[in-house]
């Protein structure tokens, strides 16, 4: 495998397989919160930290991370205690979060519109070890976080106040889950690019859910589908000289295409197989709700 | 903690009157806001240990407002909360409190099956500990008693209306809760559902369980109901036995235009300190004395 032989191949295709583990893998919480747009939110606000970066001549990863995990929380905070006009927060957020990062760029001597964009769009051949020790340690984070805390973040995310009354710190839960997507833009953004995390985030998880029907099962399938196509897509940029990111989106839109067509008949015949369960435990053609094991009941029935 | 792990118990256990003695919930000259706007003008509420209270009004009275602030949800301007003697500020317990929010759907974005659900009700126990085989079994029971057990690797999305209220009352009974709060448990859920979720409240009540349910009507709930708390404009007009006239006090031109239900007298209760437009001093029913 000639693909495998150069040093910084090599580096991409780890940072790769780290994307495809660490952007579903939080996005799916995201999803289930119903704030799949977020990834898109923290990657603007994380352009400020790249220009930051260039500016002070710092690692513009750490320095991304770092604007990007303020951003998030800034977002958390207005979701979590903003009244109505949070939108109106957090548009301001984005763009001025984009804004500067162009301004800050522009400022910086070795930095220009053209460094900014490998960061926007991605770019395999920029990937320097620096960025695989960066992204490894963030990836580690995440894949703890996400993996480790599943059961209270999932609890979290499917109904907010009951989890408040169950005693989970929900307030901390929360700004974690904005943390830990602050810190998957950035491992994604050197691979699939700022302008494209988010769709790594989503699109995976959307695609997973159309044949799935726990969240165990649509957890692990989103990674398998987002390890999957960023693997196929810096392979094919590798061979053809395309974009990585761009590549790597249009992949994985199409594995949803393909989900999506073979949901259909799949949630026929589990329809079918329900009905015929049904039919079968309720052989006088009773409504399926009344079907109770008649035994558990201790006390006498409740008339109306 | 004797309701779901312990079913045996659910067939010996009668309510006995000499248990309603120690006070799970008191609610004493409770205030709130929403915006600018007074929810709760100083409610007086007591639920004793194994009763059954039902908070009753109209659309805009208070009522889902009240219980939410019992659990903590809703921020008091005013006026104090114990649960288990304990003041709402420093009560940690959960475990001992199961609560059914109002909703129509205990889906989220992303599928999840209906045993998923359930057992996120469990955390209140294991927190962020890894659940045991004891925690899995009362998640599987807790299934069980609200008759979805041949449908708990389902995701929530298949299920119907009656379904999703029933998923949401077993994952409040999950952690086998002494005190299980309901706001509008009834809601949206057909005559078949309504039947199994009052024979399941049933059985959780004969176990020793308290309750304070917000209600719409009270339906196929009546003949579990001790007492009734009848809410109008943030006040309690009415604190007593449940109305006769069932189902007819929540239409809103009988409720909120006229008494508090037709064919009920309110002044024994009414109290003149919060009358619904002069929010004055807070209101003592004389239930707490």
């Amino acid at each position: 495998m000639e693909i495998l032989q150069t040093a910084f191949m090599q580096r991409a295709l780890i940072a790769a397989v780290l994307v495809g583990i660490t952007a579903p893998a939080v996005g799916i919480y995201l999803v289930q919160r119903r704030q799949a747009l977020m990834g898109d939110g923290i990657g603007h606000v994380a352009m400020t930290g790249v220009g930051l970066g260039f500016l002070l001549s710092t690692s513009a990863i750490w320095m991304a991370t770092l604007v990007s995990v303020a951003g998030a929380i800034t977002m958390e905070l207005i979701r979590a205690y903003g009244r109505t006009r949070g939108d109106i927060a957090l548009a301001m957020l984005f763009y001025g979060g984009m804004a500067g990062g162009v301004l800050l760029i522009n400022l910086a001597p070795n930095g220009s519109n053209g460094s900014l964009s490998t960061y926007l769009f991605g770019s395999l051949s920029t990937v320097s070890p620096a960025d695989v020790t960066a992204i490894s340690l963030l990836a580690a984070f995440v894949v703890l976080v996400t993996v480790g805390l599943r059961r209270q973040l999932f609890a979290v995310s499917q109904d907010e106040e009951f989890a408040r009354v169950t005693g989970l710190p929900v307030r901390a839960l929360n700004l974690l889950i904005a943390v830990t997507a602050a810190v998957t833009v950035t491992v994604a953004m050197r691979v699939v690019g700022l302008l494209l995390v988010s769709a790594l985030m989503v699109v995976p998880v959307a695609a997973a859910q159309q044949i799935t029907r726990s969240f165990v099962v649509t957890f692990v399938l989103s990674v398998v589908i987002g390890t999957a196509v960023t693997l196929a897509g810096t392979v094919t940029s590798y061979y053809q000289d395309v974009p990585p990111g761009a590549t790597i989106v249009l992949i994985a839109i199409g594995v949803f295409v393909v989900l999506t067509a073979l949901a259909t008949p799949l949630a026929r015949r589990r329809a079918r197989a329900l009905r015929a369960a049904e039919a079968a435990a309720v052989p006088d053609g009773e409504a399926p709700d009344v079907n109770v094991p008649a035994a558990r009941r201790s006390t006498d029935d409740v008339t109306v | 903690m004797a309701t779901v792990e312990s079913g045996q118990t659910a067939e010996a256990a009668q309510r006995t009157p000499e248990r309603r003695s120690a006070p799970v919930v008191t609610v004493r000259g409770a205030r709130a806001t929403l915006g600018s706007r007074p929810v709760l003008r100083g409610i007086d509420l007591a639920v004793h240990s194994g009763e059954v209270v039902a908070l009753l009004g109209a659309n805009g009275s208070g009522k889902s407002t009240a219980v939410r602030s019992v659990i903590g949800q809703v921020p008091l301007t005013d006026g104090e909360i114990t649960l288990f003697s304990t003041p709402l500020r420093r009560f940690r317990d959960w475990a001992r409190v199961g609560y059914v929010p109002q909703r129509t759907t205990a889906a989220s974005g992303v599928p999840a099956t209906v045993r998923e659900v359930v057992a996120s009700g469990r955390l209140s126990r294991t927190r962020f500990g890894l659940p045991g085989k004891a925690d899995r079994a009362a998640v599987e029971r807790a299934i069980e008693l609200v008759g979805l057990t041949d449908r708990a690797k389902d995701s929530v999305e298949a299920l119907s209306g009656g379904q999703h209220q029933r998923v949401l009352i077993a994952r409040a009974l999950a952690a086998g809760p002494e005190l299980l709060i309901m706001d509008e448990p009834m809601a949206g859920v057909d005559l078949a559902s309504q039947d199994i979720l009052a024979a399941t409240l049933r059985e959780q009540v004969a176990a020793g369980t308290t309750v304070l349910l917000v209600l719409h009507e009270l339906g196929a709930l009546e003949p579990l109901i001790d007492r009734a708390v009848v809410l109008r404009d943030g006040c309690v007009v009415h604190d007593g036995p449940p109305p006769r006239a069932v189902g007819q006090h929540s239409s809103p031109s009988s409720s909120s235009r006229g008494g508090p239900m037709p064919g009920h007298d309110p002044s024994p209760l009414t109290n003149p300190g919060c009358h619904p437009h002069a929010a004055g001093e807070p209101l003592r029913t004389g239930l707490l004395s």
